[in-house]
């Protein structure tokens, strides 16, 4: 089915989304990938707040290439999520309620997200330039240093995604 | 003896890491707009619509095809009647793989120790496999790599009696547990024979031959042509989100090899199979 949300994507939302839902997502949206888990998740066990507030927000797992000169942001299509996994049951906790990336997740992951009720959204993996075209605002909020994996604030319009894996843990990749 | 400046060198060079990454080259542009006649998952097509799409986008608006714009996998090979004037020639290729991920707006995806993960800031360095033949001519391939596909290759050191079975059940092994991470449709790599490291560099150079290419040796040729349509049997499908197209081609190189052993390697390349090749 063809859905329409927008962020913040709180729990009511998420409960109607099935695996297999073509969503645009408009909204506010948090890029994270690799560098800025390790970092977030290092923050968190010394005790620090997040650079974002992570509740009913989503994450999209994507470090972009540079904008052009009059460009909002350079290609920004999915990374691989499952190298996330280790980080996320913990930010799943803390009410993280989608996750936008490309490949399956673990075990654990889909067990934090069926406690929690999240969900996790496919985006086309190698279509990065066709994706950027849905971010109309980008801003880097965290870990500037990082270069591509720092914390990019993106407001998004329509962007094009597929419920990979629902809050009841169906999962279109099985 | 012939000279060849490195300005020439590092010019090329750049260009060609920027003309990489934003046009593909035809074989796998054609290999998308065939699947996409062909596939008949709903969910399989839209996605390779999507890829259509992305293509276009990218030549027109200047957005690299990908953001994973890649490590710069050069292959070099030079004529013995080469003179390379004014330094270092792989002082040159870095270089030039500097200047055209700065100039062409590529992302800087390496760190400086694997472990310690610093980003390098310009993409350098890259990966340069030099090869010297007779002559007085210099080959120069780029192939920037992303590591999505790349996270997802092996090397299987087989058995001789293990045969062309064995290489197959390997191969379909190592393409499901790639699955949705290597950005279906893929193109797979495969070096058969050799030692340990050949064989991987072989199959990183089958990923820069084109894929309507079929090897020219009979028995090799029917292997690719069976695999190819071993996978795209298996359903994995665009993205991974189930369909027809899995691959859009399996290029194998071989090289002899012990007789006590029967390498192979499956380096799997994503449908964003960037290869530049030029003649100096
Ligand atoms: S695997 Fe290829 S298409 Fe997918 S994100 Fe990496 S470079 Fe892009």
């Amino acid at each position: 089915m063809e859905k329409h949300i927008n962020t913040p994507l709180t729990k009511d939302k998420v409960i109607n989304l099935e695996a297999g839902d073509y969503v645009y997502i408009t909204g506010i949206i948090y890029s994270a990938r690799d560098a800025a888990h390790k970092r977030m998740f290092e923050e968190l066990i010394s005790g620090k707040d997040l650079p974002f507030s992570i509740k009913d927000n989503i994450i999209y797992y994507m470090g972009p290439s540079p904008a052009r000169n009059g460009q909002i942001i350079g290609s920004a299509g999915p990374t691989t999520s499952s190298r996330m996994d280790r980080y996320t049951p913990e930010l799943l906790d803390l009410g993280l309620s989608g996750m936008v990336g490309k490949g399956t997740r673990g075990s654990e992951v889909i067990a934090s997200m069926i406690k929690n009720k999240a969900v996790y959204f496919a985006a086309t993996g190698g279509a990065g330039a066709l994706l950027s075209k849905c971010i109309k605002e980008s801003r880097v909020i965290a870990y500037d240093e990082l270069g591509t994996e720092a914390i990019h604030e993106l407001y998004v319009e329509k962007f094009p995604v597929i419920v990979a894996i629902d809050s009841k843990g169906k999962n279109l990749y099985e | 003896m012939r000279s060849i400046s490195i300005e020439e060198i590092i010019r090329n060079i750049k260009d060609m890491c920027i003309e990489a990454n934003y046009k593909l080259a035809s074989d796998v542009d054609v290999g998308i707009r065939e699947a996409f006649d062909k596939e008949t998952s709903p969910l399989g097509k839209r996605v390779l619509g999507q890829l259509l799409e992305n293509l276009d986008i990218a030549e027109n608006e200047s957005i690299p095809i990908c953001q994973d714009t890649g490590m710069a996998i050069v292959f070099v090979t030079i004529g013995q009647d080469v003179h390379i004037e004014g330094g270092s020639l792989e002082d040159s290729i870095n270089e030039g793989i500097r200047r055209g991920y700065q100039e062409g707006y590529l992302r800087k995806s390496l760190v400086s120790d694997p472990l310690l993960r610093e980003n390098t800031k310009d993409n350098t360095p890259g990966i340069i496999h030099y090869q010297i033949v007779a002559g007085n001519q210099l080959e120069i391939t780029i192939a920037p790599k992303g590591f999505g596909s790349e996270n997802m290759s092996r090397i299987y050191m087989l058995k001789p009696s293990d045969e062309a079975e064995g290489i197959k059940e390997v191969v379909l092994e190592t393409v499901k547990l790639a699955g949705p991470n290597a950005c279906p449709p893929i193109i797979v790599g495969i070096g058969i024979g050799g030692s340990f490291e050949k064989c991987a560099l072989l199959a990183k150079r089958a990923l820069t031959r084109d894929i309507s290419i079929r090897s020219d040796k009979p028995h090799i040729r029917k292997l690719e042509e069976e695999l190819l349509s071993a996978i795209n049997d298996m359903g994995i499908g665009p993205a991974g989100l189930g369909g027809k197209t899995t691959a859009l081609g399996v290029n194998i190189e071989t090289y002899p090899t012990h007789i006590a052993g029967l390498p192979v390697a499956i380096n799997i390349g994503c449908h964003v199979n960037r290869h530049v090749t030029r003649m100096l």
